[in-house]
This record gives C-alpha cells, sequence and structure tokens, in this order.
C-alpha cells in the first residue's frame, strides 16, 4: 500500500511515486497535444469571420422557418430512392458479407495463411473508408445516380457486417458442428444444419441494425451526386433556400426515428 | 407426448424454420417481392454510362497499384495534419464535455429533470449526421478546421456520453454507497465511487471515439470543414486517381494502427 511519511506519521496514498508520475506526465502531454492541435486549428480559422457567426446563424434560423411545406411534394421521390439505396444496398453487402465472414472466422476459413488474411484486408479496406468517398469514386465511375449509392452502401456495409459476423461464427457452439459432422454429413451440409442455425440470430441482427445506419448514411450521398434526398439538400443550399433545407432536415430527422424504431422492434423480436 | 411422437415417426425430419409463424413468412417473403419489383424498376441503369466509366473504376485500380504520394505530397501532407490535428482536438474536447454529460444522463446518480435534459442533447447528437451538421457549422462559422472540429466534439458527445451513461448505470452501486456512507461530498462520491468503476471503459471507449474521428474527418473536408477530404475532392475532381489511391491508402494505414493501438490499449487496461 503507497504511503508517505509527514512528521513520522504514516499517510495513505492513492498511488505510490512512479504511479502518480506516470499519470501527471500522461495529463501534460496530453495537455500539451491537444495545445498544439488547438493552435493549428486557430491558425486555420478566419477569426473575423466567427465574429459574425450569432449574426450568420440568427440569419439562417430566421430564413429556416418557417419552413416550405408545399415543397414537401418534391420530396417523395427522393425519400423513396433514399430507403432503396439503403435497403438494396444493406442486402448486396449481406451477400457479399457472408462469404467474406465464412473465410475470415478461425473456425471456417479455408487457410489461415492466405484467405483468412485477405479476407481481413478487405473488411478493414471497406470499413476504413467512408461510404462518402466511395459514393464520390462510384459517381465518377458509374456516373451519378441511385445506382452509385447502392453501390457505395454496400461496399460500405461489407466491412462492418463480415467483422460482426465473423465474431459471431468464432463464438459458436462447436459441440453442435462435430454431432453434424459424426453423422457423416458434407462440409457443405455441416455448414447448413452446424453453423447457420447457429449464427442466424445475430445474422438478422446485423441486417436490421445496418440498414438502420444506412438509412442514416444514404440520406447524404446525394452531396456528391449518388442518388436521395441528399440531392435536394445539396442544390437547396446551393440556392440558399433556407426554408427547403429546414424541411428536408426534418424529413431526414423523421426518417431516422423512424429506422431506429424498426430495427429496434425487429432486434428486439429476434433476442 | 406420445401423440406428438406418433404423428413424427415415419416423416422425414424438416429443419426448422427460422419465422415460425408460416403466415408471418410467407406474408414477409411476398412484401419483399412487391418491394423489390418497385424497387428495381425505379432505379434507372445506364448502361452506356457504367461502360464509359469502367475504364475510369480501371485506372483507380491500377492507381492503387501505382499511388502517387510524390507530386501532391504538400497537399496531402497538410490535409493529413489538419485531420490528425481536428481528430486530437475534438476527441479532447468531446471528452471533456460528454462526461459531465454522461453523469447527469445516468439515471442512477442525477435526478430525473437533469437526466431528461441530457437525455435530450445525447439525443439530438445522435441524430444528426456529421456531414449535415458540418454542412451547417461550416455556413456559420466558416471554411476551415473549426467547423470540422466542432462537428467532431459535437458528434462525440452523443456517443460517448450514451455508452459511458449505461456504463454508469450498470456499475456495482456498493462501492459508491460505501464512499457516500463515509460522509463524502458529492465531487468525492463521484471520484472514488464511480469514477474507478468505469475507468477502463471510458479509455476504451474514447480510444474507439479517437478512431472514428479520425475516419469522418476524411470526410468532412468535402463540405469544406477542413482535413484531407477536401485534397481527396480536389484528386477526384482532377480525375488525379494514383494520388486519391494514395490518399486512401494513407487514410487506410492510419485507421489500421489507430485500431491495432486502441486493441492494446483496451487489452492492457482490462
Amino acid at each position: 500500500m503507497p504511503m508517505i511519511e509527514k512528521n513520522g506519521q504514516k499517510i495513505w496514498q492513492v498511488r505510490d511515486r512512479k504511479a502518480q508520475f506516470i499519470r501527471w506526465a500522461m495529463w501534460f502531454f496530453g495537455t500539451v497535444a491537444f495545445l498544439m492541435a488547438w493552435k493549428v486549428i486557430s491558425d486555420g480559422t478566419e477569426w473575423y469571420y466567427v465574429q459574425t457567426a450569432p449574426q450568420a446563424a440568427n440569419d439562417i434560423i430566421t430564413r429556416a422557418w418557417p419552413p416550405k411545406w408545399g415543397y414537401i411534394n418534391k420530396l417523395w421521390g427522393p425519400i423513396w430512392d433514399t430507403v432503396n439505396i439503403a435497403t438494396i444496398g444493406t442486402i448486396v453487402s449481406l451477400m457479399l458479407a457472408v462469404p467474406i465472414a465464412f473465410m475470415a472466422a478461425r473456425n471456417t476459413t479455408p487457410s489461415m495463411l492466405f484467405v483468412r488474411p485477405l479476407a481481413l484486408l478487405v473488411i478493414v479496406a471497406s470499413r476504413s473508408v467512408n461510404s462518402l468517398i466511395w459514393a464520390l469514386l462510384l459517381v465518377s465511375i458509374v456516373g451519378p445516380g441511385v445506382l452509385a449509392g447502392v453501390v457505395a452502401i454496400s461496399i460500405r456495409s461489407i466491412g462492418f457486417c463480415a467483422k460482426l459476423l465473423y465474431e459471431a461464427i468464432e463464438e459458436i457452439n462447436e459441440t453442435q458442428v462435430e454431432a453434424i459432422t459424426a453423422t457423416g454429413a458434407r462440409p457443405w451440409q455441416v455448414m447448413v444444419y452446424g453453423i447457420v442455425p447457429q449464427i442466424m440470430p445475430s445474422f438478422a441482427g446485423i441486417a436490421v441494425f445496418r440498414w438502420d445506419i444506412n438509412i442514416r448514411e444514404s440520406t447524404v450521398l446525394g452531396l456528391v451526386g449518388a442518388g436521395g434526398i441528399g440531392l435536394q439538400l445539396n442544390s437547396s443550399l446551393n440556392i440558399l433556400s433556407w426554408s427547403q433545407v429546414s424541411l428536408i432536415l426534418m424529413v431526414i430527422l423523421f426518417a431516422v426515428v423512424i429506422s431506429e424504431w424498426v430495427s429496434a422492434k425487429v432486434r428486439g423480436a429476434i433476442i | 407426448m406420445s401423440t406428438d411422437l406418433d404423428a413424427i415417426v415415419g416423416k422425414p425430419w424438416k429443419k426448422p424454420s427460422f419465422i415460425k409463424n408460416p403466415a408471418l413468412r410467407w406474408g414477409l417473403v411476398i412484401l419483399a417481392v412487391v418491394y423489390f419489383y418497385f424497387a428495381f424498376t425505379t432505379i434507372d441503369v445506364n448502361w452506356a454510362r457504367i461502360y464509359r466509366g469502367l475504364d475510369r473504376g480501371w485506372q483507380f485500380i491500377l492507381g492503387f497499384a501505382n499511388p502517387d504520394f510524390t507530386s501532391r505530397w504538400s497537399d496531402i501532407y497538410a490535409g493529413f495534419m489538419e485531420s490528425v490535428v481536428m481528430t486530437v482536438a475534438s476527441t479532447v474536447a468531446g471528452i471533456a464535455i460528454s462526461i459531465p454529460i454522461a453523469l447527469g444522463a445516468a439515471r442512477n446518480i442525477a435526478p430525473l429533470p437533469v437526466y431528461m435534459v441530457c437525455r435530450f442533447i445525447v439525443s439530438i447528437s445522435r441524430a444528426l449526421n456529421e456531414i449535415i451538421v458540418a454542412i451547417i457549422l461550416v455556413k456559420i462559422f466558416g471554411f476551415g478546421p473549426l467547423a470540422g472540429f466542432l462537428t467532431l466534439s459535437f458528434a462525440t458527445i452523443g456517443f460517448l456520453s450514451k455508452l459511458l451513461a449505461e456504463e454508469i448505470e450498470s456499475m456495482n452501486m456498493v462501492a459508491p454507497e460505501a464512499i457516500q456512507s463515509t460522509g463524502s461530498s458529492w465531487a468525492q462520491w463521484i471520484n472514488f465511487g464511480v469514477q474507478p468503476q468505469v475507468m477502463p471503459r471510458l479509455i476504451g471507449l474514447s480510444m474507439y471515439r479517437l478512431d472514428i474521428n479520425f475516419r469522418e474527418s476524411a470526410v468532412l473536408g468535402l463540405v469544406g470543414a477542413g482535413g484531407i477530404g477536401a485534397t481527396l475532392n480536389t484528386a477526384f475532381d482532377r480525375y488525379e486517381f494514383d494520388s486519391v489511391a494514395a490518399i486512401l491508402l494513407i487514410i487506410i494505414v492510419t485507421v489500421m494502427s489507430l485500431e491495432y493501438l486502441s486493441g492494446v490499449i483496451r487489452e492492457r487496461i482490462k
């Protein structure tokens, strides 16, 4: 127990000298790093413009309220597109994620040395690049439109779904797999009867969870031209029509709340 | 029991379905088919455009085989440093703000009015997409890293406060009670009763959020909020796919090493 002696009396302390010093040093360097980072941000900022921020915010709010309710009639198509991007994107990504997950899971991978690292690389590459960047790339390849959004969402979701799925596969109960194998089942039969029923609940959970995230992400894909309600958001921002922007933001918030509710309900029913 | 058995005997076994209720199962299947029919008919695929674009796709893949770090290096370096700076500053600021909010959003240590306010802040921050927040903040604060910093800090609050509050709610209440019984002040109670229990989780979440913030900072530049995204956008606009590949590789490697680092740290804290 760390103690110090003061006037011949022992006083209890939380940490000994070394631990205390390490903590102090970590705090010190953390603070220095933060201040240096803040210095760079501060240098890169037009402070004159920031001073006018309250007026700018006030200006935006007064122009954004009330929302232009009539504009909603032009939004039904984009909303439908947004839902399609999220849904079809999720399904395509699941189709691609399942084989990758089986290749990445330690207990089902065909080869620990070659296939597993490759599958993990795909997962990391897909996860580390944001869907907007994928969309930017795909817009320049397949042209602007819903298709670019669908492909961007599905590429982005592969990593997420495959990662959660392969963790689920690694956590299965091996006894059941062994029992199926003992009946003389072929490898694909072991897969279908031994492994798949065990991961089915987590698969459904992952699918719905990712669909919820994809609804959020697909609302902004239009900013780079990949279809959905983001296209309307972008054009409204470009013409500085804040009353349309506020309506679109309300629609997006509503969609997010609905999708979160649906996903919570479905996951509640599964688990 | 025996009648059940009699009914089963002699019939081949069938795999039980995932959704047990047949009406619900077939209903969902039909619904899905109808939905897909309408969904696919509304997606217009311009095959000619894709055919023309395939060349660009191929150039992009070639770019990965031969990434060009040198010709735009000064831009890439400046963008990358700005992203790193935004990530560090916003994570620190976000943590500093989200700890009090997390304490307020935990039902077992906060009174109901405080709880409601803090939960409201958390849900607002979670509901708004980072990009949308960034667009609005860029309009208000002007172009540059300040808007990105504020966006990421705001997004960190929703994430960290929610998960930390859940951790606080599920902690062991015996230790805080013991501290309280010594006649401690509120600050001492939090510091010695609550903080030691949630600290490992807080550090783990902070590392995870650092990782997320870096990833997000890479796209904020697309809407003018600073960071490597601006460089990336410029490279895309010029169709310089070798520079694009270089930037993407830098992002991927950074994210991978951050993920590895956070894994090591979380492992050591456990």
